[in-house]
C-alpha cells in the first residue's frame, strides 16, 4: 500500500509542483492534500492518467473545522481504481470566505447529487454545477446545518439548547 | 427499444401532460416523488425530488457516542439492517485497532448473508408483484419471516435489529437459534427453487422485464453504481472480494453478473446471489471455529447484562461505555461493506471526543438513484415503476 502512496505522490508532485502539499498514510488509506486551485485538474488527471486510472468516484464529503484559521472547510474525495483495487483520499482545504469549488460533474456524472448534498449541508459553492439546489433539506432553509455553529435542533432558533447531548 | 421512436415523432405545438408520481403512491413502495412530463404513455422528462424522510443522521451522529450510533444505522437500509450495524461496528473496530475473534467474524458473516437474502427476497418478490405475479410475493415472503425469527433469537429484535456490539457479538448463537437456522437452511432452497420456477422463465415476466430500464456498464460506473445493480450491467465489483472484511476471504463463492443491466438481469443477479449466500452460510456453519464470540476490549465492549444488573463495577462500565466516556484515538477511517444494494461506506473522523467529529455515510441508494431519470426517459410509465422496484431504492437509505 505504501508503494501506492509513493507512486501517486510522485506523479502528483511532478504534475502540480508547489500546489502539492502533503501525502501520508491514514490507517489503510493513502491521503493526499493539495491546493484547492488545482482541484479539477487533479481529479481529471487521476482519472485520465493511464498508470493511475482512478476511474470510480466513491464519495464526496465535506468537513468543517471552525478553529483552523483560513482552513475552515475541507472537501474530501474518495477515489477507487477498480482494476487494481487501489483506493485513495484527496483533501482540499479552503477558508470560509472563499468556498468556491469547481464542480466535477463533467468528470463523473455521479458527482451531481453528492455535490448537491455537500452544498446542502455545508454551503460549498460548486461552480459549473448544472443544478445546484438543496437536495435533502427543504428549499426554504436559511442556513447550512452541518456547520459546527448550528445546534442539533433547528439552527434558526435560539430558544433551544441541547447541552445534555454533549459538545 | 427501437420501435419507441415512432411514438415520439412529435409535430410542432405538441402538448405534454405533467404527471406527479408520488410522494405517496402505492406503486412506488416508499416516499419518492417524480414529476414526469408525459407524451401519452411515454416519459419525456423526469425530475425526482428526494428528502421526504430526511432525518439528519450525519448531524445526529455528531451528537451521539459511538454505541448510540448503531440504532441510527438500523434506519438506513431497514431491509437489511444487520449489515449496516455490523458495518458500523467494523468501522469503529478499525479506528480503535481491535481484532475480532474468528468465531465472532463467522457469526457475523452468517448474519450478514441472512440479511442479504432478506433484502433480495424483498426486491425480487416486489419485481414479481409489479409485473402482476402476486403469488411469488405472498409465498416467498414467508422466508423473510423465518429470517426475522432467527434475528429475534440472536438479538431480540426483528426489523431494526441493533445486532452485535463493538468488539464482537452481544451473545453467542443459542441452541434454539442454531436449530432455527438449520431448519431455514433446509427449507429455503426449496422455496427459492420453486419461486424461480414460477417466475424466471415465465413468458409474461420475461416480456415485461427484458429491455426494461437498461443501463450500460460504462454509464453505471459513471453514475457510481455498486452492488447487484452494477453487477447486472456486467461489472464484477463486489466489496466482499475486493476488500474482504470479517473473514470473507475464507469462503468460496461466485459473483454472479448480468449482461444488459436491465430489470431481468437485476432480478437474475439477485436470485443467483441468494444461492451464493446460502453457500456461504453453509460453509460458515461447517467451518465454525470455537472460541470467544467477542474481543477482549473492556473499554468498548459492553459487560454482560447479568453482571450489569447485579454488580456495581459492571453497571458503572455499562454507563461509561454507553455515554462514551472512554478514550478513543484520533484519526480518520473509511470502511465499506457490501450492503444489500451496494457499497455501504462509513467515513468516520474522530477528534478523540466522546462523539465522532464527523460521520459521513456513503449510501448506495442515494448515489445510484440519480441515474433513474436517464433510465426511464423514452420508456413507458409502467416500465418506470418496474425499474424503480428493480433498483431496490430504499427510502431510509436514500434520504438518511
Amino acid at each position: 500500500m505504501s508503494d501506492l502512496l509513493t507512486t501517486v505522490a510522485d506523479k502528483l508532485k511532478e504534475k502540480f509542483g508547489p500546489a502539492f502539499i502533503s501525502a501520508e498514510m491514514d490507517y489503510d488509506f493513502p491521503v493526499f492534500t493539495l491546493e484547492k486551485s488545482v482541484l479539477y485538474e487533479t481529479l481529471s488527471f487521476l482519472k485520465s492518467e493511464p498508470e493511475l486510472n482512478f476511474n470510480f468516484l466513491t464519495t464526496i464529503a465535506g468537513i468543517h473545522y471552525p478553529d483552523m484559521k483560513e482552513k475552515e472547510f475541507c472537501i474530501t474525495y474518495h477515489l477507487h481504481n477498480l482494476f487494481l483495487n487501489h483506493r485513495i483520499r484527496l483533501k482540499f482545504y479552503m477558508p470560509e470566505s472563499d468556498m468556491k469549488v469547481p464542480s466535477i460533474t463533467h468528470i463523473w456524472p455521479t458527482a451531481n447529487w453528492m455535490e448537491r448534498q455537500e452544498y446542502d449541508f455545508f454551503g460549498f459553492n460548486f461552480t459549473g454545477h448544472p443544478d445546484l439546489r438543496r437536495i435533502l433539506n427543504m428549499d426554504e432553509m436559511n442556513y447550512f446545518p452541518l456547520r459546527k455553529q448550528y445546534p442539533l435542533e433547528d439552527g434558526s432558533r435560539d430558544d433551544k439548547n441541547d447541552k445534555q447531548f454533549g459538545r | 427499444m427501437d420501435n419507441k421512436k415512432e411514438f415520439n415523432q412529435a409535430e410542432a405545438e405538441k402538448v405534454y401532460n405533467i404527471l406527479n408520481l408520488g410522494p405517496t403512491h402505492p406503486a412506488t413502495h416508499g416516499i419518492f416523488q417524480n414529476i414526469l412530463k408525459m407524451d401519452g404513455e411515454i416519459i419525456v422528462e423526469a425530475e425526482p425530488t428526494i428528502g421526504y424522510i430526511h432525518r439528519a443522521f450525519e448531524k445526529l451522529a455528531e451528537h451521539r457516542p459511538y454505541n448510540q450510533i448503531t440504532p441510527i444505522t438500523d434506519r438506513l437500509n431497514y431491509c437489511s439492517s444487520p449489515i449496516n450495524n455490523l458495518g458500523w461496528h467494523m468501522t469503529v473496530e478499525k479506528l480503535i485497532g481491535c481484532e475480532v475473534p474468528k468465531r465472532a467474524q463467522y457469526l457475523r458473516v452468517i448474519i450478514m448473508e441472512l440479511a442479504r437474502i432478506a433484502d433480495h427476497i424483498i426486491c425480487t418478490t416486489i419485481i414479481g408483484q409489479d409485473t402482476g405475479a402476486t403469488t411469488g410475493f405472498l409465498y416467498f415472503f414467508q422466508m423473510r419471516e423465518k429470517i426475522y425469527e432467527i434475528y429475534e433469537e440472536i438479538c431480540g429484535a426483528r426489523l431494526t435489529t441493533n445486532i452485535g456490539r463493538i468488539g464482537g457479538m452481544e451473545r453467542d448463537f443459542s441452541p434454539v437459534a442454531i436449530a432455527k437456522l438449520d431448519k431455514f437452511m433446509q427449507e429455503f432452497p426449496e422455496y427459492l427453487k420453486e419461486f424461480q420456477k414460477l417466475i424466471e422463465r415465465n413468458r409474461i415476466f420475461m416480456d415485461r422485464t427484458i429491455d426494461c430500464g437498461p443501463i450500460s456498464g460504462e454509464r453505471a460506473l459513471a453514475y457510481g453504481f455498486t452492488g447487484p445493480n452494477l453487477r447486472a450491467a456486467g461489472v464484477d465489483y463486489d466489496v466482499r472480494v475486493a476488500n474482504p472484511y470479517s473473514s470473507y476471504e475464507d469462503f468460496d463463492f461466485k459473483i454472479p453478473i448480468g449482461q444488459n443491466g436491465d430489470t431481468y438481469d437485476r432480478f437474475m443477479v439477485r436470485i443467483q446471489e441468494m444461492w451464493e449466500s446460502v453457500g456461504i452460510i453453509r460453509q460458515a456453519l461447517d467451518k465454525m471455529p470455537t472460541g470467544p464470540f467477542h474481543a477482549d476490549v473492556p473499554d468498548f465492549y459492553l459487560p454482560p447484562k447479568e453482571e450489569v444488573y447485579s454488580k456495581m463495577e459492571a453497571l458503572i462500565y455499562h454507563f461509561k461505555i454507553v455515554m462514551g466516556e472512554t478514550a478513543i484515538p484520533k484519526g480518520e477511517v473509511y470502511h465499506s461493506v457490501e450492503g444489500g444494494n451496494g457499497e455501504l461506506g462509513f467515513y468516520l473522523i474522530s477528534d478523540g471526543g466522546r462523539t465522532p467529529y464527523r460521520l459521513h455515510f456513503r449510501r448506495p441508494c442515494f448515489i445510484y438513484y440519480q441515474a433513474y431519470p436517464e433510465m426511464i426517459t423514452n420508456g413507458l410509465l409502467s416500465d418506470a415503476i418496474l425499474t424503480m422496484s428493480s433498483l431496490n431504492v430504499i427510502a431510509g437509505e436514500l434520504d438518511a
